[in-house]
């Protein structure tokens, strides 16, 4: 039974969570607690929910773009350029109340990300350039897109229908989390019900033999980097509605690697061909966790950095294949001498 | 006929490189003038020995990412020693660069030997050196010490009354040694074997690990070197520094014509792709109405136009190929 569940993949990211909330819960006993006030329930475990919505969005996206064999290195200027496009619009908006300026800002801003990942997979899937570089180029101009939106300046607005996205509650919890479950909810039925999942992994195991086999690969690598760029998309709204402003700088800094370390956690391969989502989700939690706990525990919060790194390098040299046949040959070289010779050559 | 093609990114490169200095010189006047081209290399010169460092780990099929970090720890690490502990520059500077190739050994170790992507393992290089930076001082460390302001201020007169700084002298004597290690070298000849194909590379009996490892190594070497520079550029030591240069590094290394994919590029190009990088940024100076952040959209815009220019031409070599 133990052994089952060992070998289940939501496994070890579920231990690493439940580690470090057991951590939380021995450095302060009131880390669990949860609050009641104003009809909205507080505490540590909604922060961690809410504060954490933006990355699982992005996480969620950028899965199906690296089980494609893909990356998507521009979702922090994504994430940007969506947050500093809506703020912009309400901005200029004559009447401050009215729902139509929200709206047209929201569709503005993520019809903007849509063009965006429109734009990253066309490059990888028609260009066939490399999926790092095709993306670094939205990396860098991305920066500037959403300067050159807000003219280099920190928006701030005062809407209070934007401000519900990322700070609203809805049944006593934040309004955000219910975004990241619709889009998970939307992602994991389009994946697992339909056979778009089985399409992406076989993409990612060899797009070549795919598109022998009858599926349209460019297709389904066109189709994963649009949802990546709508999943930061929305995440830039979050972000930026929560604030109530829209800084083209600093919003979804770093982003792209915590997005790209929450996918490693949850196990998705880097080569592409397989992914969970829900360990995705559950990656995002842990790095949430972890800045709340850095945070909490007193640590210089950039200190985190430091941490990550190990986190990285540890779960990609536990994935790593030659590195585990090596410890798996010292162990056993303990116990059976005579197998020594048998180990097949590793190429 | 063949080595011309693969020039052929470089003269381009080159090509466009006059054009801009020409619209600049027709444009803005006193922008033709010889201090305004040294100001180009005072003001670029470690990411001139950055992008050299990333040129070998490029062509070699790698890419490295955490060479803004490495060279953000070893000005935090020079500050640090220097002005809290004391030591003497002549101890620190020779540590320092020691510390950035070790580091660069360990991620190439960790990279071939668990064959663990490139792009992953720098990752968390970068994260980690970032990190190690805020262990030492989250602040800004001004640095006093009479040997780094002295080699910051010295100029070195040249002819026609333009001046260079040491930092200057420093970058091209890396550059004039990268070439020799690129072409002269069985070193070189080994990176560019295994660029082309690994596989190849490691049958023809090559020295694949050790010469991936050492691509690696260099690749920090040259980071640290560059934190040197750039430390007496800045005189201060700071967490911050070189935030995002490995962006800038590698399209520097991509417009100066070295193919993504390994095998191809010329460690001059990446000189000029430098140098591109600085005019671009020289000309909206000058422009003056423009704000900072088209230097952004214009280098992204002109990664995607050299990107487009590499396909084509190693479609069309394919082609060529398979039409023999």
């Amino acid at each position: 039974m133990i052994s089952r569940m060992r070998k289940h993949h939501l496994f070890w990211p579920l231990c690493m969570l439940g580690l470090l909330l057991l951590f939380n819960l021995l450095y302060s006993p009131d880390f669990f607690s949860l609050v009641m006030r104003e009809g909205n329930l507080y505490g540590s475990l909604i922060d961690i929910l809410n504060f954490g919505a933006p990355l699982i969005l992005v996480s969620i996206g950028m899965t199906l773009v690296i089980a494609t064999g893909g990356i998507d290195l521009s979702v922090g200027s994504i994430v940007a350029i969506s947050g500093a496009m809506a703020c912009m619009t309400i901005s200029k908006g004559t009447d401050q109340s009215s729902f139509w300026l929200v709206l047209s800002a929201l569709a503005l801003s993520i019809g903007l990300a849509l063009v965006l990942g429109v734009w990253n997979g066309a490059l990888v899937s028609v260009a066939r350039i490399q999926p790092i570089i095709a993306t670094l180029i939205l990396m860098v101009a991305g920066r500037g897109i959403a300067q050159l939106i807000t003219d280099g300046q920190i928006i701030t607005v005062s809407n209070a229908q934007y401000q519900y996205i990322g700070a609203g509650s809805l049944a006593a919890l934040p309004f955000s989390i219910f975004i990241v479950l619709t889009v998970l909810l939307i992602a994991v039925l389009l994946t697992r019900k339909t056979a778009l999942g089985l399409f992406i992994e076989s993409v990612g195991n060899n797009a070549r033999a795919s598109q022998l086999a009858g599926i349209r690969s460019k297709t389904v690598i066109l189709a994963v980097y649009v949802f990546c760029g709508l999943c930061a998309g929305i995440a830039g709204l979050i972000l930026s509605s929560n604030v109530s402003s829209a800084d083209g700088n600093n919003a979804g800094l770093w982003y792209e690697l915590d997005a790209i370390l929450a996918v490693v956690i949850g196990g998705t391969s880097l080569n592409g061909g397989r992914f969970y989502l829900m360990g995705t989700v559950i990656g995002a939690l842990i790095i949430q966790t972890l800045t709340t706990t850095i945070y909490m525990i007193g640590v210089p919060p950039e200190v985190t950095l430091v941490v990550k790194a190990f986190v990285v390098l540890a779960v990609c040299l536990i994935q790593s294949e030659s590195f585990r046949k090596s410890m798996a040959v010292r162990l056993k070289k303990r116990k059976f001498p005579a197998e020594q010779g048998v180990n097949r050559h590793v190429s | 006929m063949y080595l011309n093609r693969k020039l052929l990114p470089v003269l381009v490169t080159f090509g466009l490189l006059a054009v801009m200095i020409a619209i600049g010189s027709f444009r803005y006047t006193g922008f033709f003038s010889t201090q305004v081209l040294f100001n180009l290399l005072i003001d670029n010169a470690f990411l001139i020995i950055t992008a050299i460092g990333m040129t070998f780990v490029i062509v070699s099929g790698g890419i490295d990412l955490s060479v803004g970090s490495v060279i953000a720890l070893t000005t935090i690490i020079s500050a640090s020693l220097v002005e809290k502990q004391g030591w003497p520059p002549t101890v620190v500077i020779p540590m320092v660069l020691v510390m950035g190739a070790v580091f660069g050994t360990v991620m190439g170790a960790i990279i071939y030997y668990f064959k663990i992507q490139p792009f992953i393992v720098t990752l968390a290089g970068m994260f980690l050196a970032r990190g190690l930076c805020y262990v030492i001082s989250t602040d800004t460390i001004t640095i006093t010490n009479s040997f780094y302001t002295d080699v910051a201020q010295a100029k070195i007169p040249l002819p026609g009354g333009s001046f260079v700084s040491i930092n200057v002298i420093i970058a091209l004597v890396v550059l004039l040694l990268a070439i020799f290690l690129a072409h002269y070298t069985r070193f070189g000849r080994n990176v560019y074997a295994i660029g082309g194909s690994e596989q190849s590379a490691m049958l023809m009996g090559l020295p694949v690990a050790r010469t991936k490892i050492l691509v690696y190594t260099l690749s920090g070497f040259c980071s640290a070197l560059a934190g040197v520079v750039f430390t007496f550029y800045m005189l201060s030591g700071y967490g911050l520094h070189a935030m995002g240069l490995e962006l800038d590094t590698i399209a520097a290394v991509v417009i100066g014509g070295t193919l993504l994919t390994g095998g191809v590029g010329y460690v001059a190009g990446t000189f000029l792709g430098v140098l591109i990088q600085g005019i671009i940024q020289t000309i909206i100076s000058f422009e003056g109405t423009l704000s900072s952040w088209w230097t952004k959209i214009v280098i992204g815009l002109m990664l995607f136009v050299f990107i487009l220019f590499q396909r084509l031409l190693s479609e069309r070599r394919v082609s060529a190929k398979t039409l023999q």
